[in-house]
């Protein structure tokens, strides 16, 4: 940046304490930010890092139970933790304002977006009903919504994620504030419209000069947008610094943890896996849903997946990549017959699984075993983790003493410690708990393992630790499996072959370095095109080896 | 260097989380802040207790009546004596064994009564719930068809066919009030059967009686208490109305409804006669409800905040 650019926003000194018996005493500890005017500064760490925390105390919207104890956030002159309850109403969305993660959450559903953007000319500024009105479409047309006139008038609901987040974009800008707090603004969308959002925001820093506090866990979006970074562990900055340093020669061993997890392009390339036998074959594998129409409405259907037709060999990662609504989730479900298909053949080990009645079912159940998503959501909060682990192979017969000395070695296997078996998830971290459910999935010695984006709720280094842990797994037990994700990445890590799916159709495949190397369809293209932080070379430490 | 200290960092917040509390731990700490629950818990304990050792607390016989004595004030009124500490009734009986007698009778009704309507409500709840598609709709029907039948009003009518007594009490009521149980269980399982924990139990090749007895119901067992307790509350209150009407339990048994209404013809003169079974009422209700509260607000699951 120039040197003329003023400081916009300075933190001195700020540390918020947290409520007596929390798990450390301070959410954030002493920390001094500054921010430029045309500037984007990034603030990243993992969750529990205070990163939130610093954009609400800065927002001023903080809950009550945590006070900021020492410190001054100066913004144009004024400091704002004095400053009173009034005065910063005041400041909020005219000098101030924020975009949040989860756009639909945000916004009203009762009033069209149209009114909710008014609202903002309504609280701070005299406007008669025509200036706003064309205020609310020149806002429309810089966040570059389609249609402006036909927007304005339509329900929260009616909008697309990205749309819903351009009007979120717009509400901030409204009256042209000096600060911008963007709180992971691009977390719950889908790649290429993640693109186009941070694409804008780079556009907004030149054309309105103001000064953007960006708050993210990925370092792709990082490198993408970031000019200057701060770098946050356990609510104390370990390193602040231009993007180009942190990103490239980071100084802090975490930065480097952190940098060293970002999973990398080139991975799993030249094994060679053509002659095993085939462990999964899918052939023309269809689900369709119907919502019945009644009186009012018509019904709807939709192709969730069309004609899906796949073989996985043995020792194979096969990786499933889409966006959100790709079918890709549905035809998870379909495989482990979590919902039946409508037509097709799934065969696991040369069995016909889809053919299988519920009784036959059962039986095979124990040859493909799934990964869940969320790590809170997939284990029983009232069962201790033995009794999780154990419940597959007692299902199948197995004795209980002999599953129970299975399950302690299979902790030890998943790297945790054998003695928590009767305590409870509660108990464990994320990255544990999926650790847990690992094992659990092990436990009835599967042939083939799903893993349903696995890993998208982990963070950077405890994401790479998993990963490190499904291939290990795969080679040690001879396993065959099946990826899901949407992050590009993490699939490039990790996966031989590849399939892209898009509305529920499988539009391209190949092994890893063909697809993501010379893509052949115009979708893999946009993915990859929309990738953020393609073009940063992420450095390698000497010391990169798994942590 | 700088890997070996993450390493230890790393393996020292693994040990940190493992030392984390378990969820009873969680409890019992939550129980201990948990006032209302305290007293809640602390005013049904000593009903209990009561109704269980009422042979050895009474001072007199409380069905024995002595019409020399009759409508003696309690010890704080101008004819009271410590003889009959809460007063005599009409018939010349002591108030204070009857109202200690009348506490088995509203625990014992609540109690079964409230059983009774659990076990219907469970088992149509979580059915409604865990099959989902035309079982739902069957056993929802069955509900709306319950809800639009006025408790009070069938109660009273099938007890003066039937003839009243306790059992016929209880059973009336147990038969009458589950629909909470089935409305709030078949929610509770809908939101449960969901969780991808069930779903992975499912793929582990688990029965669905299984699924239901240990992925299932654990999981819905806080909201089964908190609504188990309402009932409780509600099967009492319903008990002393009947009674009040003459058509619950009969005397000469010693039912606070039935107090209530034999005070009913003294009310203006000696008020306390009608006060004191309400307030026992009106405690042991408090109490249940504060019990219920506090149960609720102790075993949210664990885990999300």
């Amino acid at each position: 940046m120039t040197d003329v650019a003023e400081t916009i926003l300075s933190i001195e000194g700020l540390s918020i304490a947290l409520p007596v018996g929390g798990d450390r005493s301070f959410a954030v500890e002493d920390i001094d930010i500054k921010i430029n005017s045309g500037e984007i500064l990034c603030i990243v760490g993992e969750s529990g890092s205070g990163k939130s925390v610093t954009s609400f105390a800065t927002m001023g919207l903080l809950p009550k139970i945590l006070n900021p104890s020492a410190g001054r956030i100066m913004f144009e002159g004024r400091d704002l933790l004095t400053l009173p309850e009034k005065a910063r109403k005041e400041l909020r969305g005219d000098r101030m304002a924020m975009i949040f993660q989860e756009p639909m959450s945000a916004l009203n559903p009762c009033y069209t977006v149209g009114n909710q953007i008014e609202e903002v000319f309504k609280k701070h500024r005299r406007m008669s009903a025509s200036q706003r009105r064309s205020q609310l479409l020149r806002l429309l047309e810089e966040v570059k919504l389609p249609d402006p006139e036909r927007i304005r008038s339509a329900y929260p609901h009616q909008l697309s994620g990205g749309q819903r987040q351009r009007i979120m974009i717009a509400m901030a800008l409204a009256l042209d504030p000096k600060l911008l707090i963007a709180d992971e603004p691009t977390t719950a969308l889908d790649v290429t419209t993640q693109a186009q959002i941070l694409n804008l925001i780079k556009q907004l820093k030149s054309a309105h000069s103001a000064g953007i506090m960006f708050v993210t866990h990925d370092f792709g979006v990082v490198a993408e947008i970031a000019d200057r970074v701060v770098v946050m562990q356990h609510g104390r900055i370990v390193e602040q610094g231009s993007a180009d340093e942190i990103l490239n020669r980071p100084q802090h061993p975490y930065t480097k943890v952190l940098i060293a997890a970002v999973p990398r392009k080139s991975g799993q390339a030249g094994r060679s896996i053509e002659d095993n036998p085939v462990a999964l074959l899918a052939n023309n594998v269809t689900k369709t849903f119907h919502t019945p129409g009644n009186l009012f409405t018509k019904g709807r259907t939709v192709h969730a997946v069309k004609e899906a037709s796949f073989t996985v060999r043995r020792g194979e990662t096969l990786g499933i990549v889409g966006e959100s609504g790709s079918g890709k989730t549905t035809l998870v479900r379909c495989l482990i017959r979590l919902i039946d298909p409508d037509s097709g053949e799934i065969e696991i080990n040369g069995i016909d699984f889809a053919g299988l009645n519920r009784d036959t079912l059962r039986e095979h159940r124990k040859d493909i075993q799934i990964v869940f998503q969320d790590p809170y959501g997939s284990l029983n909060p009232r069962r201790t983790v033995g009794d999780l682990i154990i419940e597959g192979p007692v299902n199948f017969g197995v004795p209980r003493a002999e599953a129970l000395q299975r399950a302690r070695e299979l902790l030890k296997i998943v790297r945790l410690d054998p003695d928590c078996m009767d305590r409870y998830p509660a108990q464990f971290s994320g990255g544990q708990r999926q650790r847990i459910c690992i094992a659990r999935a092990l436990a009835v010695e599967p042939k083939v393992l799903i893993a349903d984006e696995a890993v998208s709720a982990l963070d950077v280094s405890v994401q790479k630790e998993v990963l490190a842990l499904i291939n290990e797994i795969r080679d040690s037990f001879g396993l065959t499996v099946l990826f899901i994700t949407h992050d590009l990445r993490v699939a490039a890590q990790i996966c031989d072959n590849i399939i892209v799916m898009k509305d529920g159709e499988i539009v391209e495949r190949g092994d890893v370095n063909k697809v993501f190397g010379a893509p052949e369809h115009d979708y893999t293209k946009s993915l990859l095109d929309a990738e953020p932080g393609k073009d940063w070379v992420i450095p390698e430490f000497e010391d990169n080896t798994s942590v | 260097m700088t890997l070996q200290s993450a390493k230890q960092t790393q393996s020292a917040t693994d040990q940190q989380a493992i030392l984390r509390p378990t969820p009873r731990q969680q409890m019992i700490v939550r129980i201990k802040m948990h006032y209302s629950l305290q007293i809640g818990a602390s005013i049904l304990i000593a009903m209990i207790l009561m109704a269980i050792f009422a042979s050895f607390l009474v001072p007199h016989d409380p069905y024995a009546q002595d019409l020399s004595n009759r409508l003696v004030d309690p010890i704080w009124g101008s004819t009271g004596t410590w003889d009959h500490p809460l007063g005599t009734d009409s018939l010349g009986r002591d108030y204070l064994s009857r109202l200690i007698y009348g506490s088995r009778i509203a625990l014992m009704i609540g109690f079964s009564a409230m059983l009774i309507s659990g076990v219907i409500g469970t088992i149509l709840g979580v059915a409604a719930g865990y099959f989902g598609g035309r079982v739902d709709a069957v056993i929802s029907f069955i509900i709306l068809n319950r809800l639009s039948l006025p408790v009070t009003l069938v109660a009273l009518a099938v007890v003066s066919v039937v003839g009243s007594s306790l059992e016929v009490v209880v059973v009336v009521l147990g038969l009458l009030i589950w629909d909470r149980f089935a409305v709030v269980l078949r929610s509770a399982t809908l939101q449960v059967r969901n969780m991808e924990y069930v779903a992975a139990a499912e793929v582990l090749g688990a029965s669905f009686p299984r699924i239901i007895f240990k992925d299932i119901l654990p999981n819905i067992s806080n909201h089964l208490i908190v609504v188990a307790t309402l009932e409780m509350a509600h099967a009492i209150l319903l008990e002393a109305a009947l009674s009040f009407l003459g058509m619950g339990v009969q005397p000469p048994l010693p039912s606070w409804g039935l107090m209530v209404s034999e005070a009913r013809d003294f009310m203006f003169f000696k008020p306390w006669m009608i006060t004191v079974p309400g307030v026992a009422l009106f405690l042991l209700v408090l109490a249940i409800n504060l019990l219920g509260d506090g149960i609720r607000d102790v075993t949210t699951p664990e885990g999300r905040n």
